[in-house]
């Protein structure tokens, strides 16, 4: 067999020249799995798209959220449609109030809620769920028991009477909805600690002698944050179908604040008069939403999950 | 197994305690007490009357009051604003009719979608698969207060098929609405847990073994695969239980059916505390019974839990 000579000089010096064979970390596989995932890309965008409208849109907006267009008042079902001449883009509520505003209102607080909402869930109930992993034995099994009895409340009960008692504002509603978030986030937690927790870096680091309260933050706490991560996407909507279903009953959200929840509300209320654009847009927006975060949590966890590959 | 019940059981009991303490103390904690009105009573009456309903006592005799009251006759004492009627007659003008629709949901929820579960996990990657996974996502982000007001447009308003509201005694045709909306979403839960559950226990080697005896497949099926396929969907049943009992709130509200939620929530509207927290502790002592049910149900069923 003949060698080509020159060509394995070529070989050679190239794999002298390429000092490193360039590594892929864990995060740019998990990307690379993320963006070939075409329903999670598409949800990306029609989320930053959501975002942006939550964000960006007041500055078209030609009406405040609160004030009310005289000429149409009374006439909604005639003259509150959707029009692109008086500045009612997504048409005017029973109050003759510009509905584009209000739903970029209702849009910031819904994602809000459901963000904070969310955070509160993913800082509370992973380091409860990797303490309660990493002490084991009887503190384990107490700060489950507890994670247990609080689950078996029926909580939006509870919120409701919380929210009744101390008064209807966005603040207590994210006490409300903190008090309540992360127990799901604690046990999830915890299930990884567990598993974490006899691994070789945790054994070294006890050797030399850090402390459990180190050794739970500075390593256990960063490898949970890939299932913290996934879940939290999924938390996310969540909270808002949670703080949705209270304003929909008429006891989160008050005037003239609102959110989708509410904004349904009185869309279904007025639907009867024909006005169905009040219905529809909030729950455009809503359904769009949750939608884009479902496919977004589906998405990362397929590429973050080892497990599926 | 007995033991394993008897642990379930004492869980259950300092729970509801501890959910009884907790509506009580949020109770008392709200400023101004259940007869401040606009116009202030002279303080004698005042004084009379919170001696009648025992408020002038201190705050944990009249917990265990309160605690003694349900447990030996069931009385979750009076509406504060309704002199007419205690707790006891709202729960029971509103239970039975949000029991009724709610035990409807319920069995479609789980008997539709665990069908639909298992007929998409037989016929993986047909039409009919593809129409569940379709139904089970898109119905993730359709719960009750997005149904229940497109149902009504749509079959009410546009159709004009069916009413929109009142309850009529139960009459079939004001139960169709409420209970579609209200299942709608949990039968989406179920066909899908029961789907990838089936697909899981279709590719186990038992399942094998059978097919290679030459097992008839609705023996297969029927006999070997649905038991193990179905127990997830068995610890799915109680959260779905409790997000129901919850949704019928938006039920009640929105269809006006004169189910508890509706109550729940005028009494929330108008601060009768009394009201809320005998709903709260009633529909809190069902869900932990029903939690308990499904865990020793489970523990019985799966052979492999431990006790």
């Amino acid at each position: 067999m003949m060698v080509d000579v020159q060509k394995m000089e070529q070989l050679a010096d190239n794999l002298a020249a390429q000092e490193e064979v360039v590594g892929r970390s864990l995060f740019a596989d998990a990307r690379r799995r993320f963006f070939k995932n075409k329903a999670a890309v598409v949800s990306l965008i029609l989320l930053c798209g959501v975002f942006l409208f939550s964000t960006l849109g007041h500055m078209i907006a030609v009406w405040s959220n609160e004030e009310i267009d005289w000429g149409i008042l009374g006439q909604i079902a005639e003259l509150g449609a959707p029009n692109l001449e008086n500045g009612h883009y997504f048409g005017a509520d029973e109050l003759g109030r510009d509905l584009f505003a209000r739903v970029i209102q209702g849009t910031q607080i819904s994602l809000m809620v459901g963000i904070v909402g969310a955070l509160i869930a993913v800082v509370v109930g992973t380091l409860y769920g990797a303490i309660a992993g990493y002490s084991g034995g009887k503190v384990d099994n107490v700060m489950m028991r507890i994670v247990d009895i609080l689950q078996s409340i029926p909580y939006m009960f509870v919120l409701i009477l919380l929210l009744v008692v101390f008064g209807r504002s966005i603040f207590m509603l994210f006490v409300g909805i903190g008090l309540i978030s992360w127990l799901d986030m604690s046990r999830i937690a915890r299930g990884q600690t567990l598993t974490l927790k006899n691994k070789e870096f945790v054994e070294a680091a006890i050797a030399t002698g850090v402390k459990p309260i180190t050794i739970i933050l500075r390593h256990i706490v960063p490898n949970l944050l890939g299932v913290v991560v996934v879940y939290s996407t999924l938390l996310v909507p969540q909270m808002i179908l949670t703080e949705s279903f209270i304003s929909f009953l008429g006891l989160g959200v008050q005037e003239p604040n609102t959110s989708w929840g509410a904004l349904i509300a009185e869309g279904a209320g007025t639907m009867q008069y024909g006005t169905l654009w009040q219905l529809a847009f909030p729950m455009f927006f809503f359904i769009i939403t949750l939608f884009s975060f479902f496919f977004i949590g589906d998405g990362l966890r397929d590429a973050l999950d080892p497990k599926d590959r | 197994m007995l033991s394993y019940i008897l642990r379930r059981v004492a869980i259950a009991i300092p729970t509801l305690l501890l959910l009884i303490i907790i509506s009580f103390l949020l109770m008392h904690a709200a400023p101004g007490g259940p007869f401040t009105s606009e116009r202030p009573l002279p303080p004698a009456v005042l004084a009379n009357i919170e001696a009648k309903y025992g408020l002038n006592n201190p705050i944990y005799v009249q917990i265990v009051n309160y605690i003694g009251g349900i447990i030996t006759e069931f009385d979750f004492g009076p509406s504060f604003k309704y002199k007419d009627r205690s707790v006891n007659d709202i729960i029971a003008h509103g239970f039975p009719v949000t029991l009724t629709y709610g035990f409807l949901s319920f069995a479609v929820a789980v008997i539709v979608g665990g069908a639909l579960g298992i007929a998409a996990a037989l016929k993986q990657n047909s039409w009919l698969d593809y129409f569940a996974v379709g139904v089970s996502i898109g119905a993730q982000v359709l719960p009750n207060f997005v149904m229940a007001p497109i149902l009504v447009l749509v079959f009410t308003l546009w159709l004009g098929w069916l009413p929109g509201g009142g309850w009529n005694d139960g009459q079939w045709n004001h139960l169709i609405l409420p209970v579609i909306a209200l299942s709608t979403s949990y039968m989406a839960s179920v066909a899908r847990l029961t789907r990838s559950s089936m697909l899981e226990v279709l590719h186990t080697n038992f399942i094998r073994t059978a097919m290679a005896k030459g097992l008839p497949y609705k023996v297969i099926i029927f006999k070997h695969a649905l038991k193990p396929a179905l127990l997830p969907v068995m610890s799915y049943l109680g959260p779905a239980f409790v997000s129901m009992i919850t949704g019928s709130v938006i039920i009640d509200m929105y269809f006006s059916t004169g189910g508890i939620g509706q109550f729940y929530v005028n009494s929330a509207l108008n601060r009768d505390y009394a009201v809320m927290m005998g709903i709260t502790i009633l529909i809190g002592g069902l869900t932990i019974l029903f939690n308990l049910i499904v865990d020793i149900l489970y523990a019985w069923v799966d052979p492999k839990i431990r006790y």
